[in-house]
């Protein structure tokens, strides 16, 4: 497997993960072949900073090129797209026509932003989503080109970011979202309230439980206004669809693999499952796009749409590639992430899907800095804070070890700790055509994933 | 089929600089290491150029250093990722 003249480890998607991956099979000390191959034209770079610092002008939209080991020693691949997978000659296709033979795959393809349906004006012009650096590249420069009124669907993370970006241009936002609060899907209405105040401190009109029928265009094709399904209608000359993302998957229809748009199956250590639920001894996934029973939370069926899970899991990914079969080490993760958004730096660690109460530990929602702690029945099972970053590796490791609720309660600076439900929407379906087998009750840790059209 | 060399030579490149924002604790050592690089806003938001130009490399050296959680990470050329 690490002669030179075997076909070596593939890696297809050259983003956050991938790179990742592909560093720790050197670390690891892999000294074959390593072929990275992505369809975007760019080298991995970093995509948190798209919807802060680009959007709002700070930094270029080409500026976050990611550091990489240099004796990563890796054939790149740029501007290819992989579209198919044969899993019995160990090839994959690209839609050049070449095929490439591999001894290892390492699918890492991440997610794409949902688009608007077609049928209900997606088509239309000024309307845009935030993946890439490229559509961040656009969006800004429709920013500078001064829309008179935004219009944002989807109050998730990347939509709070987008419109707090949008309010710091001095430009008029509208959000629009099903839920009471913004990012009640992350964080729940009683904490997302919070944000609710800072949307209307920062000058955004906010409408809750609100949601997009479809766009109109003027006769030039342009968006003109939105309808929503209260029957009103929403005037804006700049959409940005924020309704989170689906998993690049496409590619592997033909592949018999555990895979749909809601990711693609592993098992603990990192190995893709094929349609009868075995695991793949050579093909692994990691990051978005990965789906996978997560020992912290019951085994549950998880994929995290966040950085640190990518860095992490393509990592971990990388070593069990190069393990023998009988040390194929599982993957334990605490999902954690950050936003900043109105001034305000947000972290969380945890899953908080099932919590039935949370708890300010320290700091007050009314002052805007905080962390709380998510329960269910007793445990600790989640974190966030509001400008008080310091408090929470503390929580974290309680998290870790599904420590009582609240958890450390003589290291909690209240006099009176203040609970309330946490008020989670209730669960979606999971979208998209199902995965064979009875693993289908996946549910996703998703930045922008709060509205639903249909 | 795109075939992109990988070298890291030119002087005119910039440095690539990432932190994990995850790990990093808004405590500002590298602020004080590095100011034209890293800038903390508000409360705890830490700011950072992810492409600065290889005069700072000396200054970003130092704050790699100097943070406690080791959160930052530059690539400066071939050979040299810290
Ligand atoms: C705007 C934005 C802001 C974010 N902000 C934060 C944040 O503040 N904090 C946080 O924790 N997380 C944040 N995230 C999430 C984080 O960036 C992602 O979790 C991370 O990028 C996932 O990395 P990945 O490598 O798994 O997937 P991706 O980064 O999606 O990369 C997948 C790559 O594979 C390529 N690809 C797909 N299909 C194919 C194919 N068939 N052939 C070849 N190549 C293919 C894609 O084009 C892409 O380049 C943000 C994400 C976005 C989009
Ligand atoms: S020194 Fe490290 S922890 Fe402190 S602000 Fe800088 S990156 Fe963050």
């Amino acid at each position: 497997m690490s002669g030179v003249d075997t076909p070596g480890m593939i890696v297809v998607g050259a983003s956050l993960a991938g790179l990742h991956g592909a560093e720790a099979l050197r670390l690891n000390g892999y000294r074959g072949r390593i072929t990275i191959v992505g369809d975007e034209p760019h080298r991995p770079y970093d995509r948190p900073p798209l919807s802060k610092h680009v959007l709002s002008g700070e930094l270029a939209a080409d500026a976050t090129e990611l550091p990489q080991r240099a004796d990563l020693d890796a054939r790149w691949m740029l501007g290819q797209a992989v579209i198919g997978l044969d899993r019995h000659a160990h090839t994959i296709g690209l839609a050049d026509g070449a095929v490439l033979a591999y001894d290892k795959l390492l699918v890492t393809t991440g997610a794409r932003a949902r688009p608007w349906p077609v049928e209900s004006g997606g088509t239309l012009g000024n309307i845009f989503t935030l993946r890439g650096r490229d559509d961040a590249a656009r969006l800004r420069a429709a920013l500078v080109a001064g829309p008179s009124r935004i219009l944002i669907v989807g109050a998730g993370l990347i939509g709070c970011e987008a419109a707090s970006c949008c309010r710091s241009l001095g430009l008029p936002v509208t959000l629009i979202d099903p839920n009471l609060t913004p990012l009640a899907r992350s964080l729940g209405t009683w904490v997302g309230g919070v944000i609710a105040d800072c949307l209307k401190d920062a000058g955004v009109t906010y409408r809750p439980n609100a949601q997009v029928l479809r766009f109109e265009g003027d006769a030039t094709g342009r968006v003109v206004r939105a309808h929503l399904a209260d029957e009103h209608v929403v005037e804006a000359d700049l959409v940005i669809v924020a309704l989170g993302a689906v998993r690049e998957t496409g590619w592997l229809k033909a592949a018999g693999l555990m895979a749909d748009a809601s990711g693609l199956t592993c098992d603990a250590a990192c190995r893709t499952l094929d349609a009868d639920g075995a695991p793949c001894p050579d093909i692994y996934a990691a990051g978005d796009v990965a789906r996978w029973p997560i020992s912290l939370y019951g085994d549950r069926l998880i994929s995290v749409e966040h950085w640190g899970n990518a860095v992490a899991q393509g990592g971990h990914a990388a070593r069990n590639m190069l393990a023998p079969a009988d040390d194929q080490r599982p993957y334990d993760h605490l999902p954690a992430f950050w936003s900043s958004q109105f001034g305000i730096n947000i972290k969380a660690v945890g899953l908080s899907e099932g919590a039935d109460t949370v708890a300010i530990v320290h700091g007050s929602r009314a002052s805007r800095r905080f962390l709380a702690v998510y329960g269910r029945e007793g445990r600790s099972i989640s974190a966030v804070s509001f400008d008080q970053a310091r408090w929470l590796p503390a929580y974290a490791e309680a998290i870790r070890i599904g420590g009582a609720f609240p958890p450390i309660r003589d290291a909690s600076d209240q006099d009176r700790i203040v609970s309330g439900l946490p008020g989670f929407p209730p669960p979606r379906r999971v979208s998209g055509s199902q995965v064979s087998g009875s693993q289908v009750s996946g549910s996703h840790v998703s930045r922008s994933d709060e509205a639903r059209h249909a | 089929m795109t075939l992109v060399p990988q070298t890291i030579d030119d002087a005119e490149v910039p440095l690539r600089v990432v932190v994990d924002l995850n790990r990093c604790q808004g405590y500002a050592q590298c602020c004080f290491a590095a100011p034209g690089v890293f800038d903390v806003r508000g409360h705890e938001i830490l700011f950072y150029d992810p492409a600065p130009p290889r005069a700072r490399r000396g200054e970003i050296e130092r704050a790699v250093h100097a943070c406690p959680v080791r959160a930052i990470r530059m690539q400066a050329e071939p050979g040299v990722t810290q």
